[in-house]
């Protein structure tokens, strides 16, 4: 391709939104007030179980200022409906519309949304809704229900073998270990929101948190059979989302047939309990890990079962067990996935998916590993490097892990500690390393981009994407102006609206190799269509060059400029002028690529000192030197952000996150930032985070392959193997608290 | 939220008049505390008394005394040179609370009236005798990792959350309370109850009565102290078990010492015992574990707190070797 980032590269931007979200300016999706609009409170539902016999809503219809109240025996239910759970489907892929029926299948489950003239009145109205369940039994513990609930079944659940299943059994060393990692929610810091304005009965306004415009768009034209330039989305910023915010979740549907019920704009916001039971979890995992290999360390063979869970009424699946099928070279695979149908909420993508939950388990049974081959686990992992991708058959299309473990084990210090655990006292405190490797797919879907240069030398390029923070619009910026040859601050990149081309979702380390890819090409066609216009022009003409080619010319500093002879120029400005236009509009298509030659994967390598404190149990994060080979870096200073917002995220997951279920009940009882942990300031260490920053040949023209998910992917890991080293103590069970220490 | 009466106090009398008259209202200050409680529907006073107009904010030293007004802010007494210097224990105990946006807010007399952090407490759908009496503990039974390991009974095992309260019991401190009948002193140690048979009861004060300070009397307990704190994470968590020790050492002797835990009861839990064994003894981390030994006599464990059977000595013997500055 021709428009490929070059060396040197153009410096780092600062967020282009950084001001409006530092001064308050940004406005979410909570934020929008329409005249007249009214608020919607959710209620949910008290039992885990059951059918709702009867609900008396007269006390809160006759509240001071409420519209209306919706439950399941007064709703009008949208066309879409009925298409949804029709046919012999089986229970776990019927999906569960919000008031569609009386049954309950979760604790928190929405059963009536109130909507008045206030918030407070519509919170307090709610309160005052009873409601007359039938119990059933239920089940919400997955230890217990691994033996009487039958796993699911399908494509998704099928084993994978590579050679002898049997191999690791016979190996001359070897481990076998458990792993358990809790629920964990996501929590971003903005909390769920949406507010809906129907326009006309048959044409919608939303402004809603989500991470993809145009499925959002897609499920709430199929839900009201409406028309797609009648269902009008706004995400202009979004306050963290980590994978919560790709479903139309329950409380937006409610919204959207409330809104439409007392035919007002309506604004509904999750409180912070209810953002445990509505929007997704990270499932809860146990991993059983089994790994032969020959005195020298070469693996024969590992096997990986995974067990899961799901809710009863949905099926999602994650590749949990993917990483140990081609993270290292070994001839003997075996991988097992079965999940659980549950009386939970639907659980969903958490930052990482899969991948984090399977290399938590893979990269600290590799530590036991190399502990028990009496090596240096950095040297136990060279050597069982692959190359190759041994379950695709096919090459990479590049790999750099070597290089970032090179880097980070160099950064912090890894050959200089002692190897033996508990070697390393610090005063009172117990010194230990750690590290783990993370890996995580790299792919480019389709996407559209709007692209209008004027003469007076500002880009605007619209896309309908959303960013919940990585920084999305920043890199856009920099990726044009450094591909189309101007100043960043020359460049508008829009986004948030579903009414711009159609862009690509956020999520899956995707955003910037798909929409990227269509930014660079549109800065190209862009540039190809400048040189058209004036490709006959004299200043372009020398004495051995008549006629010009595409290839002749380079374009930086606004002009278009003859490779040969710098001073035959002109302006971009001067050539619209020249040409008689005031700008060039179009629309950039690329489709996405189907990378059937080549396996590509974004690398992390995370390495960590901790330091423990017998006594006590309490453990601090010292030293974290976290190593990414995600291609090339497209904007290094939010690139960075994002790594430290990834490690973080794994701070979080090694040592205090734990979403707990009083069983008796089906019921959260940690449903709240005092009870349910997550880092604060004075947890977070300083955070190293480095890039190879070398460019793949293949998934774009950028050279990027991702790095938002392989942030996290890993990280607990390398926490765990560093208290194991610190301390000697193995902990399998995340998250990592004092309790466990002691 | 339902909807209340709002009434600011200008008078003492007047506070304390409305509160007398009428068992529905109660008294707000930093409300850091009681706004989420009628926020999550746990308490809904009819009728809030609004007191921090009243002028019991004084941070003073008196002969034999320290008074500290109740409506003083948790960060203001923290930082105070007279409770740095006299009482420095009381100042790193309120370090360790909560956040400073908190501390900023909430005053020294919410801090003692602060209700359990149980989460079956919080959550009205679930049984709590402290909520609603004759409903059951959830906790019992329940996730009861955050629990009593002391003085809990069959009908509550809640913890009280403070870590100001674990310092001021250390020290021997007295409330200051007005009411209808009068004023009255209550030992600190006394001011707040074992949930016995009656969990909804947090402490000893009759309705109408109102903290207006404390009192902490002059001590020898500045040089070797401690207040330890482990929690799951560095700040803005609540005590797994928190320990409050001081000494008074002279010629590497015990003169006196005051110990005192939080996370583990009901109540801010003085230990009597260890600090009995420990008067007259030499400086020394074996005697420390010998009074951590007696300081866990009575303890009893639930399903998921039975760590704290462990961490709790550990903490004893921490805070005091490093009160002592033993290492």
């Amino acid at each position: 391709m021709e428009n490929k980032l070059k060396e040197p590269f153009m410096p780092p931007i600062d967020r282009v939104d950084g001001k409006l979200k530092v001064t308050g300016a940004a406005k979410y999706s909570a934020e929008y007030n329409i005249p007249q609009m009214a608020y919607g409170v959710m209620v949910g539902s008290s039992i885990a179980k059951g059918i709702i016999l009867s609900m008396d809503t007269k006390a809160a219809e006759n509240a001071p200022g409420v519209l209306g109240v919706i439950t399941p025996f007064n709703i009008e239910k949208p066309a879409g409906y009925n298409i949804e759970t029709s046919g012999n489907i089986s229970a776990t892929k019927k999906g569960f519309n919000v008031f569609d029926d009386k049954l309950i299948r979760f604790s928190g489950q929405p059963i009536a949304i109130v909507m008045a003239d206030s918030y407070e009145r519509a919170l307090h109205a709610a309160t005052l809704i009873k409601v007359n369940y039938k119990k059933d039994s239920f089940q919400t513990n997955l230890e217990k229900a691994i033996p009487v609930v039958k796993p699911l079944e399908g494509n998704a659940f099928k084993d994978y073998t590579r050679g002898d299943v049997n191999a690791w059994k016979t190996a001359p060393v070897k481990i076998e270990a458990e792993y358990n990692i809790p629920i964990e929610v996501h929590n971003p810091m903005e909390l769920h929101a949406i507010t809906v304005h129907w326009e006309t009965p048959d044409k919608v306004l939303v402004y809603e948190k989500t991470q993809s415009l145009m499925d959002t768009q897609e499920k709430i034209m199929e839900l009201f059979g409406l028309k797609k330039e009648n269902v009008h989305i706004i995400t202009k910023f979004i306050g963290g989302a980590f994978g919560s915010a790709f479903n139309v979740w329950p409380h937006a549907v409610a919204a959207l047939i409330g809104a439409k019920q007392i035919n007002k704009p309506l604004k509904v916001v999750l409180s912070r309990d209810q953002m445990f039971m509505n929007v997704g979890y990270r499932p809860q995992s146990i991993q059983k890990i089994s790994i032969g290999a020959q005195p020298d360390g070469k693996i024969t063979g590992i096997n990986h079962e995974a067990i899961s869970m799901t809710a009863s009424y949905q099926e999602f699946t994650e590749g949990i067990v993917n990483v140990s099928r081609m993270l290292y070279d070994i001839p003997n695979v075996f991988t097992r996935y079965k999940i659980y149908p549950m009386d939970l909420s639907l659980p969903t993508w958490m930052r990482g998916p899969g991948e984090t939950t399977g290399a938590y388990a893979l990269e600290c049974a590799i530590d036991e590993l190399a502990h028990a081959l009496k090596m240096d686990p950095l040297k136990l992992r060279l050597l069982n490097y692959s190359d190759t991708d041994l379950e695709k058959q096919r090459p990479y299309s590049s790999k750099y892990l070597k290089e970032a473990f090179e880097i980070g084990s160099e950064k912090i210090g890894w050959n200089d500690r002692h190897p033996e655990p508990r070697s390393m006292p610090e005063g009172d405190w117990l010194a230990g390393y750690g590290m783990g490797s993370g890996v995580f797919i790299g792919w480019r879907g389709g996407a559209q981009v709007g692209a209008r240069f004027t003469a007076d030398g500002k880009l605007l390029l619209q896309s309908a994407v959303t960013d919940m923070g990585p920084g999305t619009a920043t890199a856009m910026t920099k990726l044009a102006a450094e591909t189309f040859g101007i100043s960043p601050d020359k460049i508008v990149f829009e986004m948030g609206d579903s009414s711009l081309p159609p862009g690509i979702m956020q999520g899956g380390s995707g955003t910037t190799s798909s929409l990227g890819t269509t930014v660079n090409n549109a800065t190209l066609s862009l540039k190809k269509k400048l040189f058209e216009l004036v490709k006959n022009k004299a200043v372009f003409h020398t004495e051995t060059i008549h006629d010009v080619k595409f290839e002749d010319v380079v374009f930086e500093n606004g002009q278009m400029m003859l490779s040969s002879d710098h001073t035959r120029k002109m302006s971009y400005s001067d050539i619209l002028e020249s040409a008689g236009l005031d700008n060039i509009e179009f629309i950039e298509e690329t489709k996405g690529f189907n990378n059937v030659d080549y396996s590509t994967y974004a690398y992390a390598a995370h390495f960590v000192k901790v330091l423990v404190h017998p006594a006590t149990g309490v453990i601090k994060m010292e030293k974290i030197v976290s190593a990414v080979d995600g291609g090339t870096i497209v904007n290094d200073k939010t690139a960075r952000s994002q790594i430290i917002g990834g490690v973080v995220g794994g701070i979080g997951m090694a040592l205090m996150e734990e979403g707990v279920v009083d069983n008796r009940y089906g019921r959260w009882v940690n449903n709240n930032f005092a009870d349910y942990h997550v880092p604060v300031n004075a947890d977070v260490p300083h955070i190293e985070a480095l890039f190879v920053n070398k460019p793949d040949p293949i998934l774009n023209p950028m050279g990027s392959k991702g790095i938002g998910e392989v942030a996290m992917v890993g990280f607990a890991a390398a926490v765990a193997n560093a208290v194991f080293h610190a301390t000697g103590k193995r902990i399998r069970a995340l998250p990592i608290t004092p309790d466990k220490i002691i | 939220m339902i909807n209340f009466q709002y009434l600011r106090a200008d008078t003492q009398k007047k506070a304390i008049d409305a509160l007398a008259k009428d068992a529905s209202a109660q008294f707000i200050a930093g409300g850091t505390n009681l706004v989420d409680l009628m926020k999550k529907g746990v308490t809904s006073p009819q009728r809030i008394v609004d007191i921090t107009h009243l002028p019991l904010k004084q941070i003073e030293k008196v002969p034999g005394y320290t008074r500290i007004g109740s409506l003083a802010l948790n960060s203001e007494v923290a930082e105070h040179e007279l409770i740095k210097n006299n009482h420095p224990l009381l100042s790193l105990a309120l370090q360790a609370g909560a956040s400073p946006q908190l501390r900023n807010m909430a005053t020294v007399g919410g801090n003692i009236m602060q209700r359990t952090r149980c989460t079956y407490f919080y959550d009205t759908e679930m049984p709590c005798n402290k909520r609603i009496p004759g409903s059951g503990c959830g906790a019992l039974q329940g996730y009861n990792r955050m629990h009593a390991i002391f003085g809990a009974s069959d009908k509550c095992i809640a913890v009280h959350p403070s870590d100001m309260c674990v310092a001021l019991v250390a020290l021997d401190a007295k409330v200051l309370v007005s009411g209808p009948k009068g004023n009255r002193r209550i030992e600190f140690e006394d001011f707040h109850r074992l949930p016995g048979n009656d969990a909804a009861k947090d402490n000893v004060l009759q309705q109408g009565e109102l903290i207006t300070g404390i009192e902490i009397p002059d001590h020898p307990f500045t040089k070797n102290i401690h207040y330890l704190k482990i929690r799951d994470r560095a700040s803005y968590a609540f005590a797994l078990i928190s320990v409050a020790a001081t000494l008074d050492i002279q010629n590497n002797v015990i003169q006196d010492v005051r110990l005192a835990m939080g996370g583990v009861a009901h109540k801010p839990w003085r230990l009597p015992a260890a600090e009995e064994f420990l008067k007259g003894k030499k400086v020394s981390e074996e005697i420390f574990r010998e009074a951590a030994k007696i300081a866990m006599n009575g303890s009893k464990a639930y399903e998921h707190n039975a760590f704290k059977l462990k961490m709790a000595p550990a903490a004893i013997i921490e805070s005091l070797k490093i009160a002592a500055k033993l290492d």
